[in-house]
């Protein structure tokens, strides 16, 4: 892999932003929302419970963390879309651009976007809502780097799916978080959920996520061994996209599918 | 030689797009690739570029094999066709930047410069490509194209949108490239007014194959027709067998 291909795929990026101020917009305009609306229900929550659990810290914490995830994933398949909008495939892959310089480029892109839009989400909650992931510690770097890395997995993996079957097939793409949240336990313990979606949660790497945060919070016994388990399973979540969209790029370039890429392509 | 393809085939299911067609096109030349819609021209670009893999057969771009060294052919080369339009959400020197890293043209910025100065596209530098004419934008299709002082140039269809006089401009700038750049450039084109003015030689291509090849200046008078688009015709309605027969 050389540098400046993958450098020419982050400036592409930064352009479309600097250029637009509508693109700036979503980095944070959900995020606050989200972030307004759960505190102030967290807070509500706190002054009706007595079950001395601090709402703020394990449901706004987990707003955060899935927003972050979401982020990641869009940043990905969104820097993807951009080339399927602006039928920009032909430019870029007749060119030496390899595959893994691209997607490279475009993980970069949106890790960028993301802490961008991590930042501030934190800046909201912690002073407004008194959000602290102190209990969390250390542990925290391990749960947002599974995060992020689960929403790249997922990002290449629907940017292959586009790739595949064609631009139409974007909407596709953006209930995934949505279908994925009640199997990965963000606002509930995996144990509440029966056995079939119990055992699709243990595929998630998120699921270990928000599991080993409510432990934490909760002051309960925290295990790692189930957290190394769910980076491992990252890792290979992002080997499989990666080897996927290749697969699918390659079946593009043989069958014609890249060369004639039009709106509704399905071949 | 600027590029050099060898039994080139390419097969979908029940479609022989190319079939076994051969040619070079040597440094400093320029081969006009001629033949109805569906002849197979955009087929050999796409495999030339490496957007489509050929069935069989091979493709090297100065001496660099593509389906061997991908990435180290097609840093020698560079195209500009009318249905590969630069995005349009980018201003021209933006788009120049993002396709020079991807080329990895060394002393990007005065390269940049120099290229809007060559297809005075400097007043435009700020503009995003989206709200260009055709005429602009082709100019800065061209310009994108010889970025990385490509060795072998493909153009598709390049004067399409443009008007004659800025075409005529265009046609003098790709010959000046060629001589000057020692630059090989494979041109399509439906006019056969300007394939007679640029073109060295022409290939005509006819359900995949290669019909006939020479100086697209003699070619009609040898085959008994007026003049190039005369020929065009006759090739493009005359079913292949018969021809082909003729030729024998």
């Amino acid at each position: 892999m050389k540098l400046r291909p993958i450098a020419a795929i982050v400036l592409r990026q930064w352009y479309l932003m600097r250029g637009s101020p509508v693109r700036v917009l979503p980095l944070f305009s959900w995020v606050a929302i989200d972030i307004v609306l759960w505190g102030f229900i967290t807070r509500y929550l706190n002054s009706v419970s007595a079950s001395g659990i601090n709402f703020t810290a394990v449901m706004l914490g987990a707003v955060l963390m899935w927003d972050l995830f979401g982020r990641v994933m869009q940043g990905v398949t969104t820097g993807f879309l951009e080339d399927v909008w602006s039928r920009n495939f032909l430019n870029l892959f007749a060119s030496p651009l390899t595959t893994s310089e691209y997607v490279t480029g475009l993980v970069i892109a949106s890790i960028a976007g993301s802490v961008i839009g991590l930042a501030v989400m934190l800046a909201l909650a912690v002073p407004v809502f008194g959000l602290s992931f102190i209990a969390l510690g250390s542990h925290l770097l391990m749960f947002l780097g599974v995060l992020f890395g689960f929403g790249v997995a997922l990002g290449v993996l629907a940017s292959a799916m586009v790739l595949r079957l064609g631009p139409a097939s974007e909407w596709l793409v953006w209930p995934i978080p949505a279908l994925l949240s009640p199997f990965c336990g963000v606002f509930y313990p995996l144990a509440v959920l029966p056995a079939w979606m119990r055992a699709v949660a243990y595929a998630l790497p998120p699921s270990y996520v928000f599991e080993g945060m409510r432990a934490l919070l909760f002051g309960r016994p925290f295990a790692a061994a189930p957290l190394v388990w769910a980076a491992l399973l990252t890792g290979a979540d992002i080997v499989l996209a990666g080897w996927c969209f290749v697969g699918v790029y390659r079946f593009a370039v043989r069958s014609g599918l890249l060369a004639r890429y039009s709106a509704e392509t399905v071949s | 030689m600027a590029l050099s393809v060898r039994e080139l085939c390419k097969a979908y299911a029940h479609l022989l797009a190319v079939d076994h067609v051969s040619f070079d096109v040597g440094r400093g030349e320029i081969v006009g690739l001629l033949g109805p819609n569906g002849a197979g021209k955009t087929t050999i670009i796409n495999s030339v570029l490496d957007v489509l893999t050929p069935t069989s057969g091979s493709i090297r771009i100065a001496g660099v094999e593509v389906a061997r060294e991908r990435s180290r052919a097609l840093a020698r080369t560079n195209f500009a066709a009318v249905y590969a339009t630069l995005p349009g959400n980018l201003t021209v020197a933006e788009n120049l930047r993002f396709f020079g890293l991807i080329y990895g043209v060394h002393g990007l910025t005065q390269r940049i410069e120099a290229l809007l100065r060559q297809f005075a596209l400097g007043a435009l530098r700020d503009t995003k490509c989206g709200v260009l004419s055709s005429g602009e934008l082709t100019r800065v299709s061209l310009a994108k194209s010889v970025l990385n002082h490509p060795q072998l140039l493909l153009l598709d269809e390049p004067t399409a949108s443009l008007d004659p006089s800025a075409a005529r401009e265009l046609r003098a700038g790709i010959r000046q490239l060629a001589r000057q750049g020692n630059c090989g450039v494979l041109w399509t084109s439906h006019n056969m007014y300007e394939v007679e003015e640029i073109c060295d030689r022409v290939l005509f291509l006819s359900h995949g194959r290669i019909l006939l090849e020479g100086d697209p200046r003699a070619l009609p008078h040898q085959h008994g027709a007026p003049n190039l688009e005369e020929l065009f015709i006759q090739l493009a309605r005359e079913p292949l067998a018969q021809r082909a027969g003729a030729l024998a």
